[in-house]
């Protein structure tokens, strides 16, 4: 066969047939697809449902929060008196072999310092906040996130205000600081820069991740 | 403020080349000069920021219409036109920009981090500091901000190029091998930047 | 060798995608954080290299040669979404990993390239053969790339812990190392080429 001439009407031709083959072809292949797509959205959420409840009877509640490498979302499974029972994380971007961690390290039974399953929700804090949960080496950022993912996906249950909200984060860390500031005027030299260590720390810690 | 964090994000700690691995191969395409590496820089803040509002915009008709699975074609296609239609138009208005950016343009339409910053921020995914919400304003801003982390990853790059060029390297590491290296330290530089925003 | 035999080889080795031509170096970067995630994508690619190649060496005179890249781009678009569609829908887990370079394998210039200096050249039998050859040579650097990088990071090897789970330098897992990791590779690859 003769190669087509390069006229305006062979090539406003050809292109508009292509055009409409490709998007009748995608159409086909997204209806085809479209019930597949959906099921797995949904065997995820009923198969991640399944695994936060550890069998028991409770609730399943989904939040989403900013993590070092941007939102994931968590779903966190509750016993009716606010026990945690389990929890997956659905989606995350975090950094693999740090923060990615978080997928098992807060419900690994042999370490009662990282585990928080059992645990009464709401008031979660990695100890280096004051709290009494063992942060992932290196990823204090992404286990701060995903306790604030826990405790609000328990305020968002039990309807009782999370201790360390979103906007609440970032206050309770100025708060902290003007606590030092305090104690700086207030008291001896020797505290103070305790306190500063304590910061200081907090820094390099961070900046590992 | 978010504004601001929305640049550092951008252009240091989430740097599109060195460390969302996106436009590696204008990066090692188009490295060996720093003049060449400007021209390619400012045509990538041009084009970037100007086709993710366009694509931005398609996406919400796209939405409304239930035809998001045409989203790859139609925004490589748009990507396409744009640059076609930037390259007449500053043919005609232009003609010293045109001198400076002319022969990256075409390079352009098959840059990667086009195409994927125009579906990262069509789709709401793009890397915002904490507190920045998606819309049309933070998606241009991020556009504008991680055009702008490329061109100094690039130049940062073609710096060190033009040095490494006068350097004695070792014969089975010449051209590839080195630049990649050299890469690989810069990305390792950057990852400094994390935990900042 | 049969002429067959040397279009199959030739992406495989002499002409390799990402050794040789270091064409489509942002998913090889990117995506190759472990063996499996790496082979995902290549795999991926080549089923977008061969079907684009097909149907452009069998459209290739009914194209006139002015709008050939436009035409180009809408065939490689259509399978690419087709991967897009087919993988949310059967394999979901591999999907979520990979991401935004699964509709990225557009403007892989490996792609565009084989149909541009191939596909629109040669018959349908050859440029069949020249997609899985090329195909095949970018699965099999991602592969490799992946294994490597995924050894030296976390101790496994396509997920099965070869050293204790502690081991490994996480860097060659996170952004420097993939650069490091592919710039070494090519130094070996070389120096066995030249002996």
């Amino acid at each position: 066969m003769e190669k087509l001439q390069s006229s305006f009407k062979n090539m406003a031709l050809s292109l508009t047939i292509i055009a409409m083959v490709a998007a009748a072809a995608l159409a086909g292949v997204y209806m085809l697809t479209l019930e597949n797509i959906n099921a797995q959205k949904k065997a995820k959420q009923e198969a991640a449902k399944l695994a936060v409840l550890n069998g028991q009877e409770g609730f399943a509640v989904e939040t989403a929060v900013d993590g070092f490498g941007g939102q994931f979302r968590v779903m966190v499974g509750f016993d009716t008196e606010g026990n945690i029972l389990g929890y997956e994380i659905l989606e995350h971007q975090e950094t693999p072999g740090l923060g990615s961690h978080m997928t098992h390290w807060f419900k690994n039974a042999d370490k009662p310092g990282q585990n928080i399953i059992g645990r009464k929700a709401g008031a979660l804090q990695v100890s280096k906040d004051g709290g009494d949960v063992d942060a992932i080496t290196a990823a204090t950022i992404t286990s701060r996130a995903f306790l604030k993912a826990v405790n609000q996906a328990y305020a968002d249950q039990f309807g009782v205000e999370a201790h360390t909200g979103a906007s609440q984060l970032n206050k309770a860390e100025v708060d902290s600081v003007e606590v030092i500031e305090e104690e700086n005027s207030a008291e001896q030299n020797n505290r103070a820069l305790e306190g500063k260590e304590v910061i200081i720390e907090e820094e390099t810690e961070v900046s590992h991740e | 403020m978010v504004y601001f964090l929305i640049f550092i994000s951008a252009i240091f700690v989430n740097n599109i080349v060195l460390s969302q691995f996106l436009g590696i191969c204008p990066f090692l395409g188009v490295s060996k000069k720093i003049d060449t590496a400007m021209g390619m820089s400012a045509a990538v803040i041009f084009v970037l920021t100007l086709s993710t509002v366009v694509t931005y915009l398609l996406q919400m008709l796209l939405v409304a219409w239930g035809l998001e699975f045409l989203q790859t074609i139609l925004f490589i296609l748009i990507i396409a036109a744009l640059v076609q239609m930037i390259e007449i138009i500053l043919k005609k208005i232009s003609p010293s920009l045109y001198q400076a950016l002319g022969v990256f343009l075409p390079l352009i339409t098959t840059n990667c981090c086009i195409l994927g910053v125009a579906i990262l921020v069509a789709n709401g995914t793009e890397k915002l500091p904490m507190g920045a919400e998606h819309g049309m304003l933070t998606g241009t801003l991020f556009a504008f901000a991680t055009a702008l982390g490329f061109g100094l990853a690039l130049i940062l790059f073609a710096g060190i190029r033009e040095q490494l060029a006068l350097a004695k390297v070792p014969e089975a590491m010449k051209g590839t091998p080195i630049a990649l290296l050299t890469a690989g330290l810069l990305a390792m530089a950057f990852m400094g930047f994390s935990g900042v925003v | 060798m049969s002429d067959r035999m040397k279009v199959l080889t030739n992406g495989i080795l002499k002409e390799n995608p990402t050794f040789v031509l270091v064409l489509g170096m942002c998913p090889t970067l990117a995506t190759t954080t472990s063996a499996i995630n790496g082979m995902s994508m290549g795999l991926a690619t080549m089923f977008v290299l061969i079907c684009s190649n097909v149907v452009i060496s069998l459209l290739k005179n009914l194209i006139p040669d002015k709008v050939r890249i436009p035409a180009f781009i809408v065939v490689i678009a259509t399978f690419v979404t087709m991967v897009q569609l087919l993988m949310q829908a059967y394999l979901p887990a591999i999907y979520d990993v990979l991401g935004l370079f699964i509709p990225l394998i557009v403007v892989n210039c490996i792609v565009l390239g084989r149909a541009e200096a191939f596909a629109a050249k040669n018959s349908v039998g050859l440029s069949a053969l020249d997609g899985i050859g090329m195909g095949l040579g970018f699965t099999l650097a991602l592969t490799l790339l992946g294994a490597v990088r995924e050894l030296l990071g976390t101790g496994a090897c396509f997920g099965f812990h070869l050293f204790p789970d502690n081991y490994g330098a996480l860097v060659f897992v996170l952004a420097p190392g993939a650069f490091i990791a592919l710039a070494y590779l090519m130094v070996i690859i070389n120096k066995i080429q030249k002996k």
